[in-house]
């Protein structure tokens, strides 16, 4: 039995089931990703291991010991709120031992592991002053310091760096990423923030409409969605999906698209298992970075594929270039060096990796898997 | 949260004339009264009643004060208003304090510690703001002889405590609903309790409210009069009702610099509640616990 395991739980409010069934067992020292649209209850899932909401059916257990109607405060859980949820009255040094003291430990303790864990988030000057004295991102150590003094099993995140500025929020990110290195705890993260998300994890469950539509490590979540709904929530920009019929051609299964031009290509997969799929309609996926220039294309793939197309936008980000073109007749995005020479309007030799393409079911919206 | 009060709306020198302008005669429309009270109190009898109201006092004197403090005859006895002012003491620093405890209470529990139906019974208990005081006076004197309370200061409080819980309810719950339920939350965790979550976290942020729900329910139950005329008789009434006393003794002259004065030591302590406490009357001590 793993570390953390929420097994089978489901949340109803009234009639109105929220989380089906969700099943997901984390390890010791794991740093677990619950990310997803709000309103997918990812949110619930975490206050339903806080113990702040009550589970409807199945169980949780932390430790090998199932936590059910465990008050939140024996659960041996510490938990960063995403507006840090700093009492207002007291000083730093008094929300940092706040919760030992209600546990009863004795003063000189307190004393102790408030100096230890301020030295360890650099707050040492702060422990005098009350929250709304602080920046931003020192609240925000000061609720990480609140939570790491409990020493707790598991540490819970719900979204701590939306409140933060684009910049600082890079930066505790970097932090918070040190921090768990560092200390090996167990962490459950809640974000919206797909880039958050990838950074942050060990592992990722992708939620929405109150399923975990897939639980994985970053890279089999972004390279090998489970489905449409995943395919195109991680990643920025976001997966293009394109309508394509298969075609055998030469024993090997191609997509055929419909470029700008009212030609069609023929884009050969990489997975031969499709052939089974002849002349059926299929959602092809392709990343924005598998689609490049020529001289930019992915020189370990083995299977690039040339496209003549028309540049419609191109938007130079600085360290990228993002084209957009028409494929499929839809909008497709395509991600280039930043001093690629391209114009909206030109005729442009694109290159695609076909390796890195994924192919969904348009009926079921499941990723077609290979063998 | 805290820009608010930074931001006024400008405008132009005509308009600020005028404000101004009705301001200072909305002043003088509330402050000639009380100066003429004032004036008057300070005056010998003979000044009041061989001349003008408005003219300044030719003799100044504190007799009329000393009078109506622990002279004056208030009903029978000649004891002035000094015993009645300490009834009204007796009743009112209990009355205020029970009513706002249980109001902060019951707005910690009706918008942290939501249960089924809490909106209605909070409506329910909205009810006691509006229900005119003459409609319960009979089954309150029922009540209140039933546990053996009328006529005491303690049947008194009771009174004011239930007429007050209404309001001081209204403003802790209106005020707790902005609170962020997320502090009440990481207490929870922190291992804290349904009252220490109300003492440590929720009420050490109640100031300002704890002073509006103080002044309210001060003057109110301070300048109570039907309940105290009902409720409290002879040595137990409370200032007001000792007040009308001593104007309507009708034995003798009426001493009006008395009566003067006397209105006056009656109005004292809620303007005092309101210059000391209104110094603490001040907004943004949430500012920091969450970002806004």
């Amino acid at each position: 039995m793993s570390f953390l395991n929420i097994n089978n739980v489901t949340k109803s409010y009234g009639s109105i089931e929220v989380l089906h069934q969700i099943n997901v067992s984390v390890e010791e020292g794991e740093f677990l990703v619950l990310v997803g649209p709000s309103g997918c209850g990812k949110s619930t899932l975490l206050y339903m291991i806080a113990g702040l909401e009550d589970i409807t059916s199945g169980d949780i257990s932390i430790n090998n010991r199932i936590v059910n109607g465990v008050h939140p405060s024996n659960r041996n859980i510490a938990m960063v709120f995403q507006s840090y949820a700093l009492y207002p009255n007291m000083t730093v040094g008094q929300n940092i031992t706040f919760g030992l003291e209600m546990h009863g430990v004795p003063a000189p303790e307190r004393e102790k592991a408030m100096n230890d864990v301020a030295k360890l988030l650099q707050i040492e000057q702060l422990l005098g002053r009350k929250p709304w004295q602080l920046s931003g991102g020192q609240r925000q150590r000061v609720a990480m310091g609140r939570a790491l003094v409990r020493n707790p099993d598991v540490f819970l995140f719900d979204e701590p760096l939306s409140n933060l500025d684009a910049k600082l929020r890079v930066n505790m990110r970097t932090e918070i990423k040190k921090l768990h290195e560092k200390l090996k705890k167990t962490i459950v993260y809640v974000t919206h923030d797909q880039i958050e998300a990838m950074t942050l994890s060990t592992r990722i469950a992708v939620m929405y409409q109150g399923y975990v539509q897939q639980l994985g490590t970053p890279k089999e979540i972004y390279d090998t969605p489970a489905n449409l709904f995943v395919a195109t929530f991680m990643g920025s920009p976001a997966m293009n999906i394109l309508p394509a019929k298969v075609v055998v051609q030469d024993n090997r299964p191609h997509a055929s698209v419909a470029t700008s031009e009212g030609n069609t290509v023929l884009l050969p997969f990489s997975q031969a298992n499709l052939a089974a799929w002849q002349g059926k309609d299929i959602l092809l996926g392709i990343r924005p970075e598998a689609i490049t220039d020529l001289d930019g294309a992915d020189r370990k793939s083995s299977n690039i594929v040339n496209l003549q197309n028309r540049v419609d936008v191109t938007e130079p980000s600085g360290s990228d270039t993002f084209v957009t073109m028409t494929l499929a007749d839809r909008d497709t995005i395509a991600r280039m060096r930043a001093d690629v020479s391209v114009a909206a309007g030109d005729v442009f030799d694109f290159a695609v990796n076909m390796d890195k393409a994924v192919v969904f079911d348009p009926e079921t919206e499941e990723r077609i898997t290979e063998g | 949260m805290s820009s608010a009060q930074t931001q006024s709306v400008r405008t132009g020198r005509v308009t600020r004339s005028f404000i101004y302008l009705f301001l200072l005669v909305s002043a003088l429309f509330y402050l000639l009264p009380f100066f003429i009270m004032l004036l008057n109190s300070v005056k010998p009898l003979g000044e009041i009643t061989g001349g003008n109201m408005m003219a300044m006092p030719e003799v100044f004197t504190l007799e009329a004060w000393k009078a109506a403090w622990s002279t004056a005859q208030v009903g029978v006895e000649p004891t002035g208003l000094r015993p009645y002012f300490w009834n009204s003491i007796k009743m009112v620093v209990p009355a205020v304090f029970i009513s706002t405890i249980l109001g902060a209470l019951n707005g910690y529990v009706l918008t942290k510690w939501r249960f089924k139906y809490d909106t209605i019974l909070f409506g329910l208990m909205l009810f006691s703001c509006f229900i005119p005081f003459q409609i319960v006076l009979i089954p309150m004197a029922r009540i209140l002889g039933i546990v053996g309370l009328s006529g005491s200061t303690y049947g008194l409080i009771l009174v004011h405590v239930v007429y007050g819980v209404g309001f001081s309810t209204l403003y802790f719950r209106n005020y707790y609903a902005a609170f962020p339920t997320e502090l009440v939350r990481a207490a929870q965790i922190d291992g804290a309790g349904f009252f220490q979550i109300f003492y440590r976290i929720l009420l050490p942020s109640s100031g300002p409210i704890i002073v509006v729900c103080v002044i309210w329910q001060f003057t109110n139950i301070w300048n109570d009069f039907l309940f105290g005329a009902s409720f409290a008789s002879g040595s137990g009434a409370p200032m007001t009702v000792a007040l009308n006393n001593l104007v309507q003794s009708s034995t003798g002259v009426k001493e009006y610099n008395v009566h003067f004065a006397g209105a006056i030591l009656a109005a004292l302590p809620t303007l005092l509640v309101y210059i000391v406490a209104g110094r603490y009357f001040v907004r943004g001590l949430m500012a920091g616990s969450v970002k806004g």
